[in-house]
């Protein structure tokens, strides 16, 4: 695309997939599909209020350095009171040394750097130029595996830090499957430390939840404002399979981009999507998630809340799609948001397709403000008003908060979520 | 004239007493509508007063006006609580200052926990008065012993603030937090509003058991049912944004009997 030779980055990751040798088929399809999509401008339906062009107008330079990174780096990004196995990957490559837990009996975790043929056509480009880019450019990325009828019981902590004073466009690539009667909660933290490089993440994720298996993802986004993350996670259900996925982002990061596809590919699973999104400064935030219902039975629960001050920006992009074999499925979606500023936006829309005829959907968007007699109640009881705020900043997100049944990991967002408030107000 | 006015009725009180609550001449609009049209009242320390009137008299007006509610503009007269000047303070130094209202819709909040909120209040009022904040098991003993005045479930406290509660346990949770903040005034608008015979009667008794020579209670009701439970010093009939007539509590017995019409025809008269 003409427009898109302007950017220096298109030059350098067409320079860089040019250079290769031997590229694989997947790889080769995956790059004529970046190619000839190029990055997505706002004429894109899907990326109608995300407009990344700006964002890409920086010079990066084309290897991603080694750093030298050591636990105390890591430290600050440890969850107090956190009973977990350590995994930290730098720069999206796993660090083995950093890491305090390897692969055992139970769960293999090694890094991924070929994608699986089958992983790899999973994922339909169409209108997802940056999943396309990622597959075929990845270089590193995880690999985990829990075995048939394994229950891993501390959750794995999955530190994402970047560091870099050039700018830099990183692009891991995660595969997670967990077997039969398997169970694997995963933490997952965005850490990015005082380097003044930016930071281009282009990540995806890919899990596959077998017969009868957990999986619960939480990612926690709350990098600095030279971070820009986009994440696309698919996430493939089996029979009786449950998963669960909170997304939490906190100001910081100045774009986020989370796509969140589940395809419930078999009868009988359940799935819970929630999202906390809090916005400040110039953040812009933007979550489409699908909700891909092709079979019978399925349970889908999606609760999505967003609290935007300042001038943040933030988009919810809900689809839940019900094919017309998907009788008797049970699909709710809730997105409410909190707006503090007047210059703070949010797009919020629902997209329901429904194709079968026997099924229970609900789907619900709101946006507000403060309640002032709320405000006015707990004031009226010597309460300062940013605290009163604060304390119902908490209570908005408290619906999303709790669900968190990880004791450690509900009492650090609850942290963090305290954190941020003053700096609101400013 | 008319002359509302309490201070003629009390004048052995006068010599030694401490003045909490002077309002002069109070006019007060909402939007463009003036809904307060010249209040004149005095509270001393130690009183309990009664007002009463009919519905759209201005009686919940008053009581958002004293605790600072926005949107209530004060474009005429004073209030000198404790010999400050309330009108530019904010709502919450307003309460620091030990101005309380008891709600008479208290706000459910969904999220904030009950314990929680009393907690901050609590300790932000501490604060502001000098006073060292409390321990935990401080707070828990304070927490406890106040929630027996009130017959108040020890379960509610650990739930989210009103969220779910009945009325009756809304009103309860009120004089919960008035007794745990320790106001010098505190104002209860229409508390008895919704409350049957039992809840009115225990949450009277909680007041009653509060009630102390160094604070003072204004009470917003419509009916002389409340005052059966809390005997007031004085009682005040507001009609239209004034205080049209004042006495003692034979007065509540009198409006009972009478309704408030003959107030409105002798209002009527008087303007003419």
């Amino acid at each position: 695309m003409s427009t898109e030779t302007t950017l220096p980055i298109y030059d350098l990751l067409t320079e860089i997939y040019d250079q290769q040798s031997a590229v694989p088929e997947y790889r080769q399809k995956a790059f004529n599909s970046f190619r000839s999509q190029g990055f997505p401008t706002i004429k894109n339906e899907e990326w109608k209020y995300t407009n990344v062009q700006p964002f890409l107008k920086e010079q990066y330079t084309a290897a991603v350095t080694e750093a030298t990174v050591t636990t105390e780096d890591i430290k600050p990004f440890l969850i107090k009171g956190l009973d977990a196995h350590l995994i930290v990957l730098v720069n999206g490559k796993l660090n083995k040394s950093l890491s305090t837990f390897q692969s055992d009996v139970l769960i293999s975790i090694e890094p991924l750097t070929e994608v699986p043929g089958y992983a790899a056509d999973s994922i339909s480009f169409t209108n997802n130029a940056f999943a396309a880019l990622n597959t075929a450019l990845t270089t590193s990325g995880l690999f985990i595996e829990v075995k048939a009828n394994a229950t891993i019981n501390k959750p794995l902590h999955i530190i994402h830090y970047y560091t870099s004073d050039d700018n830099v466009f990183v692009q891991p690539r995660h595969m997670v499957c967990v077997h039969k009667n398997a169970k694997l909660d995963i933490i997952e933290s965005v850490a990015r430390d005082e380097s003044k490089g930016i930071v281009w993440v282009n990540s995806v994720t890919q899990a596959y939840v077998e017969e009868n298996a957990q999986f619960s993802q939480y990612v926690l986004q709350n990098g600095a404002a030279n971070t820009r993350l986009v994440n696309f996670t698919e996430a493939v259900q089996h029979k009786y399979s449950l998963y669960n996925n909170f997304t939490f982002t906190f100001p910081g990061t100045e774009l986020v981009r989370n796509t969140l596809h589940t395809r419930l590919a078999e009868s009988a699973t359940e799935t819970h999507l929630y999202g906390l999104y809090i916005g400040a400064d110039n953040q812009l935030i933007d979550n489409h998630t699908l909700v891909d219902h092709r079979k019978p039975n399925c349970l889908s629960n999606e609760l999505y809340k967003g609290v935007l001050a300042g001038h943040a920006k933030a988009v919810f992009n809900g689809k839940v799609y019900v094919h017309q074999e998907a009788q008797k499925t049970n699909a709710f979606q809730q997105n409410n948001n909190l707006q503090l500023s007047d210059k703070a936006s949010i797009n919020s829309k629902p997209q329901l397709e429904i194709f079968a005829d026997d099924v229970k959907c609900s789907h619900g968007s709101t946006v507000g403000q403060f309640n002032p007699d709320a405000l006015f109640y707990l004031r009226s009881r010597g309460i300062e008003e940013a605290t009163a705020r604060a304390l119902l900043i908490g209570a908005f997100a408290f619906d999303v908060v709790e669900k968190v049944t990880i004791p450690a990991l509900r009492e650090h967002i609850e942290t963090l979520l305290n954190n941020n408030m003053e700096n609101w107000y400013a | 004239m008319f002359t509302p006015h309490s201070l003629s009725l009390t004048p052995y009180h006068l010599e030694h007493t401490i003045t909490m609550l002077t309002i002069k001449d109070l006019h007060v609009k909402i939007e463009d509508k003036e809904i307060l049209k010249g209040i004149n009242l005095q509270v001393n320390a130690g009183e309990v007063h009664a007002i009463m009137g009919p519905n759209g008299s201005g009686k919940s007006s008053l009581a958002s006006t004293l605790a600072g509610r926005e949107g209530y503009e004060v474009t005429k007269g004073e209030i000198i609580f404790d010999g400050k000047d309330l009108i530019d303070m904010a709502p919450e130094v307003r309460a620091r200052e030990g101005v309380f209202l008891a709600f008479q819709y208290p706000v459910e909040i969904p999220g904030v926990s009950n314990i929680n909120f009393l907690k901050t209040a609590l300790s932000e009022i501490r604060e502001y008065r000098g006073l060292p904040p409390l321990d935990a098991k401080g707070f828990l003993k304070l927490t406890k012993e106040k929630q027996q005045l009130v017959e108040f479930d020890a379960k509610l406290v650990n739930r989210s603030l009103n969220e779910g509660f009945s009325g009756g346990e809304k009103k309860r949770n009120e004089i919960l937090q008035l007794a745990m903040l320790d106001p010098k005034l505190s104002i209860l608008d229409e508390t008895d509003s919704g409350l049957d015979i039992d809840a009115l009667r225990i949450v009277s008794n909680g007041v009653n058991k509060l009630r102390s020579e160094n604070n003072a209670f204004v009470l917003i009701t419509h009916y002389q049912r409340l005052l059966d439970y809390i005997v007031p010093d004085f009682v005040h009939v507001l009609y239209d944004g004034r205080i049209v007539k004042s006495g003692t509590k034979e007065l509540a017995l009198e409006l009972e009997e009478k309704g408030y019409d003959w107030l409105k025809d002798k209002t009527q008269l008087e303007k003419v």
